[in-house]
């Protein structure tokens, strides 16, 4: 009675499910999907000719390889995605800009936009097409207990010892039906239920933001991803492909219902303003010749992007589907693992949408859990210990930390409006955009390709 | 002054009656100086003459006797020896199991360990480690398994297990704790040695002893009792704690006293075996080691790995020779 049981199928769960069905290891481990949606079942057909859905995903190259060696890649392909090579960063105040090139780091890609319902859908149909041994509940967890194998063996146990090595979690489901699993794994998102069953506390504070989402469309191609930075919060534009667009905009509630209800010419009218000349000047494109022959020994080897003038993003024609809200926040488990139950992706951590991470640090525990699990099994240890888990959660947790940690600290860096700060800020632009060593570490980085920033 | 006293020894043990009064008068004497023996020499073992009290008859009587005990421990002079290991290990029975207990160590180790037992036995036994069982139809024995820590993993790798030690508590806890999981409650534990299961008769494909030999009056004795159970073409995995330096400073000295990772005199330093002398009495018991790897503690991400490094904990994988019975 080998299971493994999952909880909620949305992203970084098919993953996992994945990742444990391709390695020899852990084929014969038995899976069972908890998850009441009822696509879930189905084969959804996407229509390439939908308009783009505005929940999207910016997945790094390191997930791309993840979704390679599960063989989910192949899907994304044939649908709707776009690669983009290019990135601008700026933001209000005009004094500096980051332009980052792939190439920079001999790369032909910085990132893949993808709608979310892709990535699922992608993931499920290679699912259904394993011969893994998965089954799925269409239904919800209700709750769950440690048990052991048998009440006359805990009867028995001298103190509680050995008691709390309950040998399997029985998880109680709303349609009446009971399992019993080794390993439970929760992947039920923010407000994760699984979390709250085990126990487990988290720290977290609401960013005082909400961020609009629409899909765009533009008359010409965008292959470039921008951010810019206004008082209130990042606005960014994701190329989706076919010449539409996404945008995450970032504003105080009050903002975001005002632009939410606004009539669509308007909110055009908005966005291109915000991308444009809202709240500031361009900033100037600064070319290093100004700065002489004293930094030449600084730019010896520039990247091409350092040399790259500012551009102004392409205009927004109109909108191409509805703007939906959600509020934002910081969240993190403060233990990802307790006794038989893990958690990963949102349910461990949720983090600010400004520089696309989120769901790619989901992917990445997907993919170190599915190892742990595998490691574990090659030594006989029982997939549920929390020794193994622990294992997880030291690999995962600091890499997650750093990553929310800098996410945080550029968040709170851009709200504030004060002089000596935005000329720090507009020196940090300056750094990424010309000294070469900080940009190829940032972009490493933040493609997945480096484990830590500025020590590899 | 030590080396006299193990040549005293060496010539009372012969001589069991008149040797027990002396050797009782002299651990009188001496209480707290412990006294093994290490007959790791090739000088014959020194022809006494018997004592007057002691009849000719007798002495046929005491060899046959010494060697149906064997060398995990009925001598009458050295049993008290091995009572005072057994009951150390009687104390802390009921926390085989508490990870944070006194043998959180060994559960710390114990992946290192499998694993070196995986790929050893995978090789010698051509299977494939890529399974998830790659153990299915081995029999494996497990001796001095304490709470089964090492009996388990074997099991859900697919081995037919049967787990031995002296302690009649960690049997039962570790037959406790097998119970737990389906997988595991098929492994048999007996409270025995290993001399009473060559008596039986019994046959391994692989006798595995991990961190028992130190703990044993007689070491040579004990790897002849390995050797015996197992199969032709059989492995034999002995670990234990190398002599050194190095050892006494990290096993002693740091595991014991200044971490407490370990209770007080759980090891005894003149005990441990260099890695040269287990090859040596393994190779007396028809055994020749193939491979010998050590492990190494990392403090910083607290883990333990294989190595090269032979100077505090190393593992012995050897198979029977073909000549031997």
């Amino acid at each position: 009675m080998t299971l493994l049981l999952l909880e909620v199928a949305w992203l970084a769960l098919p993953l996992l499910v994945l990742s444990v069905a391709s390695m020899p290891l852990t084929k014969q481990l038995k899976v069972a999907i908890i998850d009441s949606n009822p696509a879930l079942g189905r084969r959804d057909c996407i229509e390439k000719t939908d308009l783009p859905d505005p929940r999207v995903s910016t997945v790094t190259p390191a997930t791309i390889s993840f979704f390679k060696d599960v063989g989910a890649w192949d899907y994304v392909q044939q649908n709707r995605h776009a690669f983009f090579d290019k990135m601008q960063v700026w933001d209000y105040t005009g004094l500096g800009y980051t332009r980052y090139n792939a190439r920079d780091v001999g790369k032909e890609i910085l990132g893949c936009v993808v709608e979310n319902k892709v990535l699922h859908a992608s993931l499920l149909s290679c699912l259904q097409k394993s011969d893994f041994h998965k089954t799925i509940y269409p239904s919800r967890l209700t709750s769950m207990a440690l048990q052991s194998h048998s009440k006359e063996v805990e009867s028995k146990l001298p103190g509680a010892k050995l008691c709390d090595h309950g040998s399997f979690v029985k998880l109680d489901l709303s349609n009446g039906d009971s399992l019993f699993a080794k390993l439970v794994v929760g992947a039920d998102g923010a407000k994760s239920y699984v979390r709250e069953l085990a126990g487990l506390k988290t720290t977290g504070w609401n960013y005082s933001q909400n961020a609009i989402i629409c899909t765009v469309e533009h008359n010409v191609e965008n292959q470039c991803a921008w951010q810019r930075f206004l008082p209130t919060g990042p606005i960014a534009l994701l190329p989706i492909g076919d010449r539409f667009s996404n945008i995450v905009w970032t504003m105080s509630p009050k903002e975001s219902s005002e632009r939410k209800t606004m009539n669509e010419d308007d909110f055009v009218k908005a966005v291109n303003h915000a991308l444009d000349y809202g709240y500031g000047p361009h900033p100037q494109s600064s070319s290093v010749s100004n700065y002489g022959d004293r930094l030449s020994w600084l730019i010896a080897d520039m990247t091409s992007s350092s040399k790259e003038c500012f551009e102004v993003p392409p205009k927004v024609v109109k909108i191409a589907s509805e703007r939906m809200v959600f509020p934002l926040s910081l969240l993190h488990s403060n233990d990802y693992a307790s006794n038989r139950v893990v958690l990963i992706g949102d349910a461990a951590h949720t983090v600010h949408p400004l520089a696309g991470q989120g769901v790619n640090l989901g992917f990445g525990d997907a993919t170190v859990l599915s190892k742990v699990i595998s490691d574990g099994i090659s030594i006989g240890s029982d997939i549920g210990e929390i020794s193994l888990l622990r294992k997880f959660e030291a690999e995962r947790k600091p890499a997650n930390i750093m990553m929310m940690a800098l996410l945080d600290g550029f968040q709170k860096a851009y709200t504030v409006d004060f002089g000596p700060l935005n000329v720090l800020r507009a020196a940090a632009f300056h750094a990424a955009q010309f000294i070469t060593p900080l940009k190829k570490n940032i972009i490493s980085y933040a493609t997945g390709e480096q484990k830590w920033p500025l020590f590899s | 002054m030590a080396s006299k006293s193990l040549k005293l020894c060496r010539a009372l043990c012969n001589n069991t009656q008149h040797g027990r009064n002396i050797f009782l008068a002299l651990s009188a004497s001496r209480a707290s100086q412990r006294i093994q023996r290490r007959l790791f020499s090739n000088d014959p073992q020194p022809d006494l003459v018997d004592p007057p009290s002691t009849s000719p008859s007798e002495k046929p009587q005491s060899h046959d006797t010494r060697r149906n005990e064997g060398g995990a421990g009925r001598r009458p002079f050295s049993s008290s020896l091995n009572d005072v290991e057994l009951a150390k290990f009687s104390a802390i029975a009921e926390t085989w199991w508490d990870p944070v207990g006194p043998f959180k160590p060994l559960h710390a180790m114990n992946p290192t360990r499998v694993s070196f037992i995986r790929s050893a036995l995978c090789r010698h036994f051509r299977k494939d480690p890529s399974s998830a069982k790659p153990f299915e139809g081995l029999r494996i024995v497990d001796v001095g398994c304490g709470g089964g820590i090492l009996s388990e993993p074997l099991a859900r790798m697919g081995a037919t297990v049967v787990g031995i030690d002296a302690v009649e508590k960690n049997t039962k806890i570790a037959r406790l704790h097998a119970e737990l999981d389906p997988v595991t409650s098929s492994i048999e534990y007996c409270c025995t040695t290993a001399e009473k299961l060559v008596e039986e008769q019994r046959k391994f494909d692989a006798v595995i002893a991990l961190e028992v030999i130190e703990h044993v009056a007689d070491p040579a004795e004990f790897c002849k009792s390995l050797a015996a159970l197992t199969d032709t073409n059989g492995a034999t995995v002995i670990s234990t704690i190398n002599r050194s330096m190095r050892s006494y400073a990290t096993a002693i000295v740091a595991a014991e006293y200044l971490l407490h990772w370990l209770p007080r005199g759980t090891h005894q330093w003149s005990s441990f075996l260099t890695p040269e002398e287990l090859v040596l009495i393994l190779q007396r018991a028809s055994i020749s080691v193939q491979e010998i790897a050590g492990f190494v503690y990392n403090p910083l991400t607290g883990r333990w790995a294989l190595s090269d490094d032979l100077s505090v904990n190393f593992i012995a994988f050897g198979t029977k020779n073909m000549n031997s019975q």
